[in-house]
């Protein structure tokens, strides 16, 4: 096969636009992202995402290596939810095998999961707000989180790579300070949480600068396969752990929070919504907790049998879809993450159009990239 | 008590017994310029610090402590660190231009700070229009701010220009219509005179609601004309990088940034002089007892105190709100600043002719 370079259309100079590159190194594209924008005065005409500055390969990368290995990659492509990803991966292997893994294991691996989905939300809600030009919410972010990330150093020693999650169950099990660790965490977390709205959500100027921002309709939502938060605040009900519970969700009273305008503001309350949320899950995990069992019986070598196997689950981002083709070998013949970051990526054009700039960082501030999970 | 007049008259009687006419106007230029340069650069390294103090102190971190004692000497060490820089010229920028436009700005906040009043006889030049004249100079700064913008070859240099070019010229309406209602009080542009005016009540007391009303615009106005948080948009980290000053490095980038600062330190000293007394003591007229312990206080106590009372506040603001879009900034002015400001301009010309004061 030939490739063939075909000439771009260059949309510099129509009308009197013009173009800035916002990015790869911009403060508000968190990571290595390019803008390319058309703008005509400040407004916003068109926008074209470039994405690859941080491809690694990982698709290719997971053919020669083998399943428990491949958990290892799976962490750095959205780094902010790690557990999920590994989860994502280790439930399609398992789901392949046919392995039933203990009770304990699945329960521990959803309160992991919700944690750093609420650690995941803390750190969006700590960079939005420096997005919007608020800087004193970075650091009520990153204070909250340490509390996260010092339970999973306690649980798994590492804190933002984990690969803790892997089939069969977890590499080991937790610590014995688990539990009131998480408890201590949940009870502080609720008196801190109300401080976020104090600063940042009840405040005019925010307000103003958010609401009716970036309307996501909810046809839109479905058509360009916007999911997470950012699909649910336009209606779109598409919360994995309610629609296909993985997991302990299936154990446990999950509420799917909804928001109806579809605006910067509903997506930004949303994930609010869903800290609030995450925390009531986890304390109803804590309570089923069983007492041994980590892991199931696996043997040394992972060999799946042939044929094609799908598993989604929902990341602090969306939903993560791995799609895997087995040929009976140690290391998989095809892996395909649909990674919800580069479905949310391409509304930022809808979005934006006819915004000014400032409208445009807050939009794509609001949608909540993860620049490697975009490129993997 | 506590004139500086004494002291400068001493001085002058002393140089004039030993050189000539035209030799003591020169060493006075020298001795008045020098200390008000020393003053001028202390003054920005002590703002420097604060705003790192007050930051941390509001995003729950310490700050600067670990260069001398208390973290003190921590600008002086970030200032030799800019002055050793490379200064980086970009291609194809307007040479010329591009070096001038770090200068007029400095020299814009440098040449007000001699017309304000710090204490009695503390004042380089009592000018007759000496409002006017802050009011003139301030305006200065963003034709330097306008050419950094335009000499960079910068489309963000360039924006953050011309966003701040809209705002400083729209600003400026609200922020010369507050300062007109203190005139239309005293009748007078000078600024000693106006602050003699108020050694029996601060104007913000003696003048009721409406001069109440004119020191929150001024505040607000003034926040926005010196380019400082929620109305940043000039510079707006997230949007344009750095905006106007994204091409400058070393000591040229320290220019702009102590011209920020020192142009809020001007704003908050203007207010402080026009509305809470400059550095008259609080005073109350019957209650003698509490006049003499508040006379007792030095002028330049007053001055500071009321002044960094005010920087204080101004900085609460940059690190509690976020910032505005360029949009809503000129909304507030245009459609809710200069209409109230307006009417209360009226209303305040009627206290004045009635004589509704204190």
């Amino acid at each position: 096969m030939t490739g063939k370079v075909n000439k771009r259309e260059i949309l510099v100079e129509q009308n009197d636009e013009y173009i800035i590159n916002m990015g790869p190194q911009h403060p508000s594209t968190h990571g290595v992202l390019r803008f390319e924008l058309s703008l005509k005065g400040e407004t916003v005409q068109r926008v074209v995402p470039h994405c690859g500055y941080i491809h690694r390969g990982i698709e290719k990368m997971c053919e020669a290596n083998t399943y428990r290995q491949i958990i290892h990659l799976t962490d750095r492509m959205d780094y902010l939810s790690a557990h999920m990803n590994n989860e994502a991966l280790s439930l399609c292997v398992e789901k392949a095998l046919e392995i039933e893994i203990p009770q304990r294991a699945k329960i521990i691996r959803t309160i992991l999961a919700e944690l750093s989905r609420i650690g995941s939300h803390q750190l969006w809600w700590a960079a939005f707000g420096m997005d919007m030009g608020a800087l004193t919410t970075f650091f009520y972010g990153m204070r909250d989180r340490e509390m996260i990330l010092d339970i999973f150093e306690e649980t798994c020693g590492s804190r933002l790579l984990h690969s803790y999650i892997c089939p069969g169950g977890l590499m080991h099990d937790v610590h014995p300070d688990f539990v009131p660790r998480i408890k201590e965490f949940i009870t502080y977390f609720r008196n801190k949480l109300p401080e976020y709205d104090r600063l940042l959500s009840g405040n005019v100027i925010f307000t103003t600068r958010s609401k009716g921002i970036g309307k996501l309709s909810y046809e839109q939502a479905i058509n360009y396969g916007v999911t997470g938060p950012s699909g649910r605040g336009s209606g779109f009900s598409c919360d994995v752990r309610i629609h296909q519970p993985y997991s302990a969700y299936d154990l446990v009273e999950v509420n799917e929070q909804l928001r109806t305008e579809g605006d910067v503001y509903s997506r930004y309350m949303l994930r609010i919504d869903e800290m609030w949320e995450s925390m009531r899950i986890i304390e109803q995990l804590i309570e089923l907790l069983p007492e041994d069992g980590f892991t199931a019986k696996m043997k040394p070598v992972l060999k799946l049998p042939a044929g094609s196997y799908y598993q989604r689950v929902e990341t602090a981002r969306g939903e993560l879809g791995i799609y895997l083709i087995s040929d009976n070998e140690k290391s998989p013949a095809r892996l395909k993450f649909r990674s919800p970051n580069f479905s949310n990526l391409f509304v930022m054009d809808l979005l934006s159009k006819g915004h000014k700039i400032a409208d445009l960082v807050a939009i794509s501030g609001s949608l909540d990239l993860v620049i490697p999970d975009i490129d993997r | 008590m506590y004139d500086f007049s004494q002291l400068t008259q001493a001085i002058h009687l002393f140089l004039v017994q030993h050189l000539n006419s035209s030799s003591v106007a020169i060493v006075e230029l020298v001795l008045v310029g020098l200390l008000f340069l020393t003053m001028y650069a202390i003054l920005g390294l002590t703002l420097v610090y604060m705003e790192r103090k007050v930051c941390a102190f509001i995003q729950n971190r310490l700050g600067p402590n670990r260069v001398g004692p208390l973290g003190l000497l921590q600008t002086v060490a970030d200032l030799i660190k800019l002055l050793f820089k490379e200064l980086l010229m970009v291609k194809k920028a307007d040479k010329f231009l591009f070096n001038l436009a770090p200068f007029i700005v400095v020299i814009a906040s440098m040449m007000t700070i001699g017309a304000l009043p710090f204490a009695k006889g503390f004042q380089a030049i009592d000018l007759n229009i000496g409002l006017f004249y802050i009011i003139s100079i301030t305006s200065l700064g963003v034709l330097g701010i306008l050419l950094a913008g335009w000499s960079s070859n910068s489309k963000y240099s360039l924006l953050g220009a011309l966003r701040s070019g809209a705002q400083i010229i729209s600003y400026e309406l609200s922020v010369s219509l507050s300062l007109l209602s203190i005139i239309m009080f005293t009748g007078s542009m000078q600024l000693s005179v106006i602050v003699e005016s108020q050694a029996n009540g601060w104007w913000i007391f003696k003048g009721h609601i409406p001069v109440f009303i004119s020191f929150l615009i001024f505040l607000i106005a003034s926040t926005a004309e010196t380019n400082r948080g929620p109305f940043d948009i000039a510079e707006a980290e997230s949007e344009l990088t750095a905006g106007f000053h994204t091409e400058y490095s070393g000591i040229k980038f320290a220019f702009f940034f102590l011209a920020e600062y020192m142009n809020m330190f001007l704003s908050a000293a203007l207010a402080a002089t026009v509305f809470l007394g400059g550095w008259m003591p609080f005073h109350v007229s019957g209650f003698e007892g509490l006049n003499q312990v508040m006379d007792f206080i030095p002028p330049i106590v007053w001055f500071f105190g009321k002044t960094f009372t005010l920087i204080y506040v101004i900085m609460l603001f940059k690190w509690t709100f976020p910032r505005l879009r360029v949009d809503q900034l000129l909304t507030l002015e245009w459609k809710y600043l200069l209409p109230i400001n307006l009417v209360n301009t009226i209303v305040i010309a009627f206290v004045v002719v009635m004589g509704w004061y204190f």
